[in-house]
């Protein structure tokens, strides 16, 4: 394999193999948050965040796991650092900025279920990432993310304006929207040769 | 105190029709992915084959069914501040005990599915019903019902995986030991495309197997099932 430049990665993870558009990963809050641009934009911005700081956190424990021989314990080790980030994410905002807070709401609790972040952890391992490509691939990973969010939000408001049959209304078509998103987004696939 | 008597003597493992209901709801008109459109990710994600996806449904009814028993088994000993991290260790428990038994059984399938069996751990479904049902119910029924959501789960995939595989290869089942060619330019399929004189014109459909077709498609399933079940269509 060919050595991977860091900005390389970055282009990866967030155009080429887009986390939702390419892996679908990330898909539940990409159907629920989306309705709107704003909170779609700060629902992009905190799975960022966590996605940077759990995919540190994955590199450290990968690497503590391979030294003692117990990488049976990856999944759960990961989920359990997850969950404790997203917490600790949590707090940190309450205490630092109360209206970010409100106004993410329910969001943020739900990141930890959000299988994007879950993901980035174990593909990068699979991968074998060294730390700082890590934090690219993170960092790529949430600007995909985060744009897939936003374009298809900006669809959905424009949606609120256009007659649809009821039957299709909703989830249906919002799919139907993300699968001609993602057909668009494979025109990407010859940037990386 | 006649009513609590009764109660207690309730068998443990009764099958009745609110019991067999558990099962069969899920199935279409509370389907976890149609309907309460959880766990998208992975029904999109490993249904390009049948083989795989039919694998992926197995793994996710065990885990569903047993994490829901035994969350329910320890609910009452789960302190509300820390249950999801509980529950989460619960999940990620089995994931580990399946993704360790598919690796020895069936290397191939465990390389094709990747991350996506590890990624079970965050399926809202498993999450979502032990938040909803098991954490207020008893074992038994817990237990049919994260087996019927799974199942209902499941279904969907194999649906969608046997689209896919049909149009996008003409085949059924590659990889298993039981592979059926449907139809496909050579001898050796069902349909002979090369000699036919009705199917000459036919070829695989490609979209088929890139992601987008999944989205695709389980849009549309949605739309056709709820042009037959018009009680769901107001729903979201």
């Amino acid at each position: 394999m060919k050595e991977e430049s860091l900005w390389y990665i970055f282009i990866n993870a967030s155009l080429i193999n887009n986390f939702v558009l390419a892996y679908f990963l990330g898909i539940c809050p990409f159907l629920g948050v989306s309705g709107k641009m704003e909170t779609a934009t700060k629902m992009g911005g905190a799975v960022t965040f966590v996605m940077l700081i759990s995919s540190m956190c994955a590199y450290a424990i990968h690497a503590l796991l391979v030294a003692i021989n117990a990488e049976f314990l990856q999944l759960i080790s990961f989920i359990v650092v997850i969950a404790s980030t997203v917490q600790l994410v949590e707090m940190f905002i309450k205490k630092m900025s109360p209206a970010l807070f409100r106004a993410l709401g329910i969001f943020l609790p739900l990141i930890t279920t959000n299988c994007a972040i879950l993901g980035l952890a174990l593909f990068q391992t699979s991968k074998g990432y060294g730390f700082f490509e890590s934090l690219a691939y993170a960092l790529g990973a949430g600007a995909g993310f985060t744009l897939a969010l936003v374009l298809i939000a900006g669809l959905r408001e424009q949606l609120e304006f256009a007659e649809v049959p009821a039957v299709v209304k909703g989830t249906a078509l919002t799919l139907l929207i993300a699968g001609i998103l993602s057909l668009s987004f494979m025109g990407f696939a010859g940037l990386g040769s | 105190m006649a009513e609590t008597a009764v109660k207690e003597k309730e068998p443990l493992f009764q099958f009745g029709k609110k019991e067999r209901q558990l099962i069969t709801d899920p199935l279409n008109d509370n389907n976890p992915i149609t309907v309460q459109v959880l766990g998208i990710c992975s029904a999109l994600a490993v249904t390009s084959l049948v083989y795989p996806s039919f694998v992926m449904a197995i793994a996710v009814v065990f885990v569903t069914g047993f994490s829901s028993l035994f969350t329910s088994l320890l609910r009452n000993y789960i302190p509300k501040q820390v249950r999801m991290i509980v529950q989460l260790v619960i999940i990620a428990t089995l994931v580990t005990v399946v993704e360790l038994t598919l690796k020895y059984l069936n290397y191939p399938i465990y390389k094709q599915l990747s991350v996506y069996i590890g990624l079970i751990i965050t399926n809202c479904i498993v999450m979502g019903r032990l938040e909803a049902f098991a954490m207020a119910n008893k074992p038994w029924r817990s237990f049919l019902d994260g087996i019927g959501n799974g199942l209902g789960y499941g279904a969907i995939l194999i649906v969608v995986g046997i689209i896919r595989e049909v149009f996008g290869k003409g085949s059924l089942f590659a990889g298993s030991p039981i592979e059926m060619k449907i139809i496909g330019p050579t001898a050796d399929y069902f349909i002979n495309t090369a000699d036919s004189v009705w199917f000459g014109w036919y070829a695989n459909n490609n979209l088929m197997v890139l992601p987008a077709a999944a989205m695709f498609i389980i849009g549309i399933l949605i739309w056709v099932q709820r042009s037959y079940n018009t009680k769901l269509v107001d729903v979201s």
